[in-house]
Formats: C-alpha cells, sequence, structure tokens
C-alpha cells in the first residue's frame, strides 16, 4: 500500500489547476492520468479560448495545457506525477487501485480531488457501430493531436460548440465538412462558431437527424431526415450524402463511477449532463475529504474547469491542515469568476443545474 | 435567423457599422451578436475603443471617434468575429483574420465570399501580416458595393 | 491519412516505428498511439463485436468506451487508443470480449 496525502485523478484544466493550488498550499500531491499526455481535452484544441484574460482567453486550448503543465515545474518535489496510469477501482476505507505498467499499484489518500472529466454520448441510429463512427472529440485527438485525418468528407451531427468547433478543425485539417445536423430547431453552440463554417460554405441543416449509416465494414454515407415539431422523422424527406466519416456530437456525460464507488451521493442533474457527486460549497461531496472539479461534476466550459479546480484544490489543502497564505483572496476571487463565466444566457443551464447538485450541509 | 443558419440578419450587419462617412479610416466591425463570457477584443484595445463593461457577457460596443482601425482586435477575438472596413475611392477594404491553408500572397487575386459562403466577385489580396499564434491578418479589397456582404476569401484554386 | 501541412499546428517528422498488424508488417510514427497509427495506414476496423461479428472501430479516443480493444503482443483488451506505439508489437483484431491465448 502506497501512502499519500492528496491524490488528484485526471490530469486536465480542473486537475492541474488543482494540483498547482494544493502544492503552493504546502501539500504533497500525486496526480494521476491515464493519457501519455498531461493537458486533458485541452491537448486537442486548437481554437483560442473564450472567457477573460484570468482564464487566458484568446491563447489556444494547447497552449493552455502547455502552461498549466508548466505552472507545475516548481513543485517538482512535492507534486509526483504518474501518466499511462489508469485509476480502476475506489473503495471507502480510501483506496485508490491503478493500473499502470503492467500491474496493480494500491494507494491510501488521505484526500481525493476527482477530476476525470467527461465521455462522449452516443446517438442511437442504424449503422452507428460502423468504423467511421466517431465521437467528434475522438476525431479532434486523432487530427490535432496525432495529426491523423480519419476521413475525407465528413458529416457532423450535433451544433453545439464541440460539434461547431470540431468543423472548422477538420476544414482546418483538410477535409471537407458535408453538413451539420441538427435535431433541434436551433443551433445550440454559440453563433459565432456556426457563421465561421457558414461563410466557408458548410450547410448547417436544423430540425435534421441522421436515420442510418451507409456501408459494410465502413462509412460510405448517411441518410439524413427531416424532423417534425415532435421530433419524429418526416416521411419523405429522406436524403442521402455521401461521406468517409460521420461525426457524433450529442453532449457529454460526467464520469461519475469513482464518486459512485467511493459511495458519494450521485443524483442525476440533466442540466450537468448526467450523474453528478452532490457538492457542498466547497467541491466536497458527501464523502468527507473527496472533492471533485471540472467536468466530473457537470459539463462546462475547460475556463469554469480550471477555476474550479483551483477551487478544489484550494480547499482540499485546508482539509489536509495546509490553509494557503491567501486563502481567503483566491477563494473569494474563484467564485467570481465563476460566477462571471456562467452569468449569461449560455450559463443558465449550468446555474439550474448546480442548484440541484450543491448541498448545503457539511459532508459527512 | 442567425439561431437557425448561422447567418446574421442584413439587418444585424448594418448595424455594426459606422455610418459611411466615417469609414474613410478603417473601423472594427464587431459581429457578435450575443451575450457570451468573453472580452479580449475590449481588453486588448490599446484605444479603449471597444465597451464590454464589468458583465463580461455582455456584447461588445465600439466607440467609433475612439477606435483607429489597427485590428488588433481583429487577431485577438476567439470567436474570429471582427473585421475592420474601410472604404477608398471604389474600393471597400477589410482586414480580416485568416486560419486555413493556403495562406494568400499579396497581390493575388481570391475570390470574395459573403456570409453564406457564396462568391461576390475578385477580391484584391493587399497585404499578409503573419501572426506568431497563427491567426493571420489578410488586408484585401474588393469593389464598394461588397461593403456589406463581404465575409471571407476563398483561393481561386 | 496523415495531416502534413496545418494552419495552426506543426507535425514534424517522427522517427518510424515498425509494427505488425495481423501478421504483416506497418509503420507508424513515435508518439502515435496503436490506434493512430492504424488509422494513418487506412485501417478503421479494429476489433469484432461479440454477439453479430460486425467490425468495430474506436469511438472515443481517450479510453472511455472500449470500442478499441485489441490484442497486442497476445494481451486482449488493450485500450488501443490510449496506449503507445512500440517497436516490434504485434496486433491483432480482436473478436469479442478477448480471451488469453
Amino acid at each position: 500500500m502506497i501512502e499519500k496525502e492528496l491524490v488528484i485523478v485526471g490530469a486536465g484544466p480542473a486537475g492541474l489547476c488543482a494540483a498547482r493550488i494544493a502544492a503552493e498550499a504546502g501539500c504533497r500531491v500525486l496526480l494521476i492520468d491515464r493519457s501519455p499526455l498531461l493537458g486533458g481535452q485541452l491537448i486537442k484544441q486548437t481554437h483560442k479560448f473564450f472567457g477573460s484574460e484570468q482564464q487566458r482567453a484568446k491563447t489556444r486550448g494547447f497552449r493552455i495545457a502547455e502552461a498549466l503543465v508548466a505552472d507545475l515545474k516548481p513543485f517538482g518535489d512535492t507534486v509526483e506525477i504518474w501518466q499511462e496510469a489508469t485509476v480502476v477501482g475506489a473503495y471507502p476505507d480510501s483506496v485508490l487501485t491503478v493500473w499502470t505498467n503492467g500491474e496493480y499499484r494500491k494507494i491510501h489518500f488521505q484526500s481525493l480531488i476527482l477530476a476525470v472529466g467527461a465521455g462522449e454520448r452516443s446517438l442511437a441510429f442504424e449503422n452507428n457501430d460502423l468504423p467511421g463512427v466517431y465521437g467528434a472529440g475522438a476525431v479532434q485527438t486523432l487530427m490535432n493531436v496525432y495529426g491523423v485525418l480519419p476521413g475525407k468528407e465528413v458529416v457532423m451531427i450535433g451544433s453545439g460548440n464541440i460539434g461547431l468547433i470540431v468543423c472548422y478543425q477538420l476544414i482546418q485539417a483538410g477535409a471537407v465538412v458535408k453538413a451539420l445536423v441538427e435535431a433541434a430547431p436551433k443551433i445550440g453552440g454559440y453563433k459565432v462558431h456556426a457563421s465561421k463554417l457558414r461563410r466557408l460554405g458548410v450547410p448547417i441543416l436544423t430540425r435534421t437527424t441522421v436515420v442510418r449509416a451507409l456501408g459494410d465494414s465502413a462509412v460510405k454515407g448517411v441518410v439524413l431526415s427531416g424532423l417534425d415539431e415532435n421530433w419524429n422523422p418526416i416521411p419523405g424527406t429522406e436524403s442521402e450524402i455521401a461521406c468517409d466519416a460521420v461525426c457524433v456530437a450529442v453532449g457529454l456525460s460526467p464520469l461519475y463511477q469513482l464518486a459512485w464507488m467511493l459511495g458519494a451521493e450521485i443524483p442525476y442533474v440533466g442540466e450537468l449532463g448526467g450523474m453528478v457527486p452532490l457538492l457542498d460549497e466547497n467541491r466536497q461531496t458527501t464523502v468527507s475529504g473527496v472533492f471533485a472539479a471540472g467536468d466530473a461534476s457537470g459539463v462546462e466550459e475547460a475556463s469554469s474547469a480550471m477555476v474550479g479546480g483551483r477551487l478544489a484544490g484550494l480547499h482540499a489543502a485546508r482539509f489536509l491542515g495546509h490553509l494557503h497564505p491567501d486563502h481567503t483572496a483566491i477563494d473569494t476571487e474563484c467564485r467570481a469568476q465563476l460566477s462571471s463565466l456562467r452569468g449569461g444566457p449560455f450559463g443558465a443551464k449550468i446555474r439550474a443545474g448546480l442548484k440541484k447538485a450543491e448541498v448545503k450541509v457539511h459532508a459527512r | 435567423m442567425l439561431d437557425k443558419t448561422g447567418v446574421p440578419t442584413p439587418d444585424q450587419v448594418l448595424s455594426r457599422f459606422p455610418a459611411e462617412k466615417d469609414l474613410l479610416r478603417p473601423k472594427a466591425i464587431l459581429e457578435c451578436y450575443e451575450d457570451i463570457p468573453c472580452n479580449p477584443c475590449s481588453t486588448n484595445c490599446p484605444f479603449q475603443a471597444i465597451v464590454i463593461g464589468e458583465d463580461i457577457n455582455a456584447q461588445p460596443r465600439l466607440i467609433v471617434e475612439r477606435c483607429t482601425g489597427c485590428g488588433l482586435c481583429v487577431a485577438v477575438c476567439p470567436g474570429l468575429a471582427i473585421m475592420t472596413a474601410a472604404l477608398k475611392n471604389d474600393r471597400a477594404v477589410f482586414q480580416i483574420p485568416y486560419e486555413l491553408l493556403p495562406l494568400p500572397q499579396t497581390g493575388e487575386e481570391w475570390v470574395g465570399l459573403d456570409r453564406e459562403g457564396r462568391p461576390l466577385g475578385p477580391a484584391r489580396i493587399e497585404k499578409v501580416v503573419r501572426k506568431a499564434d497563427r491567426t493571420n491578418v489578410v488586408t484585401v479589397s474588393l469593389e464598394a458595393r461588397h461593403l456589406y456582404a463581404f465575409a471571407t476569401v476563398r483561393c481561386p484554386r | 491519412m496523415r495531416i502534413e501541412q496545418h494552419p495552426i499546428l506543426d507535425f514534424p517528422e517522427r522517427k518510424p516505428i515498425a509494427f505488425t498488424f495481423e501478421g504483416g508488417p506497418m509503420l507508424g510514427r513515435e508518439g502515435d498511439t496503436i490506434a493512430a497509427a492504424l488509422h494513418a495506414n487506412g485501417i478503421s476496423a479494429l476489433s469484432e463485436s461479440s454477439e453479430l461479428h460486425r467490425p468495430r472501430g474506436f469511438y472515443c479516443a481517450i479510453g472511455n468506451c472500449s470500442s478499441c480493444h485489441m490484442v497486442v503482443d497476445g494481451i486482449p483488451n488493450v485500450k488501443t487508443c490510449i496506449t503507445p506505439l512500440r517497436e516490434g508489437m504485434a496486433v491483432t483484431r480482436q473478436a469479442g470480449k478477448g480471451a488469453y491465448r
């Protein structure tokens, strides 16, 4: 059994920010990530981020990942990092099991931050299991991290920010986006992203869905259909588009499994993307000493994940008896940033969801 | 319309343009039509010509007299939603952000596109500024009648 | 298909890595995951479903979905989307749930 003071699972924007602030406060940190690269999903974000200067707005996502990793450099003695290490089990007696380098390791922690992120949802349609039907984020990883384009002609399903952004990045990588389809009557993401696609001639088809993918061992095309007001396909509106890849961008669901194994209370909160741990105002779950941040506690933007990660790190440190010298100032600043980021119409859903996922009582 | 198609209405576009008499020098055209949490255009403007205010969700507003048309906001806007526009004799001159390959070269003739990607006519590449962060700024001119329709350029090849 | 030129990113030449797929020789590049190297070689079908034996490719590319499980050096259920490619690996498609041979 390996003894660790603070373990952070997930080295994305939330986990990296949590590690930095906890280390500043004097914690000894173990940061664990299953990927060979640090930065979580930031490493594939080639677009410039929104937000304000405090969240490094106008910087490309992969550059933010580099900066957050560099921020940990001065704390090399107190922040240990395991990469290509997958946490496969979490036990209520404060134990994690980790699969790494071909062996299982057991870790006992005093405090834990779950910054494990979210997973891409799928969509039910005929032949959706054909090779060539990908999560939009998967294609983003393949092309922007590994420099491999999985298709030349792509159809995107879903007009949230991920769908819109990945379409633009596909064009930057040299692919043709044949169409972006959206089942809802309106575009889901930021219209500035939609406008970028439209002026490059990409059709955006609202109230439209994919009813089936075509092909035997790989995607050769899709059949689209118009949808009525009750989301049912309208007979006679089917049309075919040839393509060699289909990207599904229909939202993300928080990865709640580790919190669940630990016995945390996990309600379903649709506005936050699915099952999320109940959190107190300091991001502590209903299990004492276990905190959550980033998409794992509700799907939002990377900007709020960074700020939420700082808050979680700050309070995990305090839980461990390491009060950050600027605790109150940082705490106040983080909360102000979060309410500012969530203040507009796009934050309405998050605000509603957080009301349902926040406990006022202190953790057991 | 913008919600369904991603294309702003002509009225929305017009609302972002100063009067034509003010376009003898380039001015920023802020095509940001919804409240999103973002403010680099405002915080990076050296002339305090773009106002967002305390709430970063508010839409940016241009103070026309302060704007020098320097184009810094064109390269900074994460949504690539800003260009500058000017009228010079019979030409409309724009600075646009450009993040695709190939990059246009000064003196080339490309195709001007409107907000739906439809060709408008020949667009002369006047200047190309390569930026370290790779949002390059391209100065391009078209016939003046395309002032309100122009959105971007396409490689003719 | 490898992206040769990109307006935002640089993809510098990387050292070739030799491995085998279904017994035949194949080249990837240093820094590739197994799945990325296969995609660069035009291989998108990575496994076969257990009931209907339909071809499967990856879906998430970050280790969540289990759709990329392959047999690597005799070990089944390797998440090829997050496992770095190494020289001399023997990679084969996995049928169903996978078993040690």
